[in-house]
């Protein structure tokens, strides 16, 4: 089995989730080429053949230009998947060359058994076995899902180039993410809410606890969203990734997103009114209440305690 | 302007699902059903964009069983100008190539200007419906926006990236988007529009008018997670809950 390893780059550098691809393909038992539109003097660590494309040429972002680059990999290699990470750049770029191939794809894997590929649905309260039917396919896999593997080699380079580097989307540029007012990452405590607190009034009571524990107050992104809580307090992929010594979860579900910036954090205490709730997978303890009558409780206590 | 708006209905995601009798899906029964919530900020940004353009005719479609109508409906009621349904029993066991396909199918010959779809289900979430379409129809997709401006035939957007970074990104119409939770602040329906809803053009198709290509990927079994055991769970009156997380949080970590 061949695979196509797709790897990652953001202003300049080589993103660490490219590294999990590798992971995964050895899972997988197979032969590995990589793709990068990428910079000559910051390549990935890897053995194997890269097929390099010149992102001050091609870009960072270019995806019907790197899906044309891609297609060239894939008609000189004839690979068995071609394999992104399920990031902003591997979901947006994937559908584009497994429709161009039409092939199938099979998005954000999780898991290998036996050849079929592990997939979360419903908020991870189910996950799906599937495979592409037409034997090739295209892959994205989770974030983290994979260790990253221990950067390990020189790639055997080969440019690449394409007639034209012109694109229907025109990319102007990033902008950066707004100056963080709290910063998260070095809170020792963290009490965070989520959408089971049931509306914004009640923010205040989460906010009391976090202050009686001497804490910083945190947020899923449904609150955030709802514009209950500003997004500089958001723990989770698109806001912080935190490791505190104390995370407490306040009617988080535990959606993959928010597990991904908080897992770290020493000790885990989750308050939702499901014990089902996916937060139960990383929660050292789990109280099965309701927010708004367990939380204030709770912080009287810990304030009759000083 | 000729909008389209691709929608999907989904279970309330804090439902308990039970896998199906088949053991490839969720037994849909019993199950509270609303719009998908990326879907809400899709339907949101074409209300939002013909408000501004004022001359757009705004088509929300969705293929699944009958009860989709519901989702359709609200749509309407939030300022959508007609309504398409694909009727499919069985949407469920089509993948994402296929309900691209179908959709392409429908819209191919109608010229529409600009397609906004979720950037995911909250049931399957893929991610592929909505950049396989603009692939079928050989129109720029750009996926997971957050930003949207319009004017002059070109279109501003503002990618979400990881760790709150955001691309910018300019693109001609006809483009497809696909709309991230945040873009906007997705309305509701009020009672006099949801009664101007009900006057509205929903028109039903048949599935097997639009379908013509096998599954992609396929499906072999559908299961429950892995329990991995990590967290004490406690249970009980509230009183008694708090005396034990006490207890537990001065024996376990250094912050009480």
């Amino acid at each position: 089995m061949k695979v196509l390893l797709v790897a990652e780059y953001r202003e300049k550098e080589l993103l660490e989730s490219t590294y999990e691809l590798a992971t995964f393909a050895d899972k997988l038992g197979a032969e590995k080429v990589w793709f990068a539109a990428g910079y000559n003097d910051n390549l990935p660590k890897v053995a194997g053949k890269l097929y390099l494309a010149d992102a001050n040429k091609y870009g960072e972002y270019n995806p019907d230009v790197h899906k044309n680059l891609i297609l060239q990999v894939v008609e000189k290699e004839n690979p068995d998947y071609v394999v992104f990470v399920h990031s902003s750049y591997g979901w947006d770029l994937a559908p584009r060359v497994a429709a161009s191939l039409k092939i199938g794809q099979v998005s954000e894997i999780v898991d290998v058994v036996d050849g079929t590929f592990v997939v979360p649905a419903c908020n991870a309260k189910l996950r799906r076995f599937v495979k592409p039917a037409t034997g090739k396919g295209v892959l994205t896999i989770q974030a983290g899902a994979f260790q990253p593997a221990e950067p390990n080699g020189e790639p055997e380079v080969e440019e690449l180039t394409l007639d034209t580097a012109d694109s229907a989307l025109g990319f102007v540029g990033y902008e950066e993410a707004e100056a963080k007012s709290v910063d998260l990452t070095k809170a020792e405590i963290i009490v965070s809410a989520g959408r089971g607190v049931g509306k914004p009034d009640n923010i205040p009571v989460i906010e009391e606890l976090a202050k009686a524990l001497g804490g910083e107050l945190g947020a899923s992104r449904p609150v955030v969203d709802a514009g209950w809580v500003d997004h500089s307090r958001q723990v989770g992929t698109t806001g912080q990734t935190v490791a505190p010594k104390l995370y407490v979860a306040c009617g988080i579900s535990g959606a993959i997103q928010h597990l991904a910036g908080m897992k770290k954090s020493e000790f885990v205490l989750a308050i939702n009114t499901d014990k089902d709730a996916p937060i139960g997978e990383v929660a050292d303890v789990l109280v099965v209440a309701d927010v708004m009558q367990f939380v204030p409780a709770l912080t009287e206590k810990i304030k009759s305690m000083k | 302007m000729k909008i389209l708006v691709c929608i999907k209905q989904v279970p309330d995601m804090e439902s308990k699902f039970k896998v199906d009798s088949e053991g490839k899906w969720y037994d849909q029964t019993d199950l509270a059903y609303r719009m998908n919530e990326y879907d809400e900020y899709a339907v949101e940004q074409a209300v939002r964009l013909k408000e501004q353009v004022k001359d757009a005719d705004i088509t929300v479609l969705s293929i699944g069983p009958e009860r989709v109508k519901e989702a359709i409906k609200k749509a309407l009621a939030m300022g959508c100008d007609r309504g398409v349904h694909i009727k499919d029993d069985e949407d469920y066991k089509k993948d994402p190539y296929q309900k691209a396909n179908i959709v392409y199918e429908f819209a191919k010959d109608k010229g529409f200007d600009i397609i906004f779809t979720g950037m995911q289900s909250q049931d399957r979430g893929s991610g592929q419906f909505g950049v396989i379409l603009a692939e079928l129809l050989g129109i720029p997709a750009v996926t997971t926006i957050v930003g949207f401006e319009y004017a002059d035939g070109v279109v501003t957007a503002k990618r979400e990236l990881e760790g709150g970074k955001k691309a910018i990104v300019k693109v001609k119409l006809p483009a497809l988007f696909t709309c991230q939770l945040g873009l906007n602040e997705p309305r509701y329906p009020t009672l006099p529009n949801i009664m101007k809803a009900k006057k509205k053009e929903l028109l039903t198709h048949d599935v097997s008018e639009f379908l013509k290509d096998e599954a992609l990927v396929e499906t072999v079994k559908v299961d429950y997670p892995e329990k991995k055991g990590g967290a004490l769970i406690l249970e009980g009156d509230i009183a008694d809950l708090v005396e034990k997380t006490v207890q537990i949080l001065k024996e376990k970590t250094s912050v009480l």
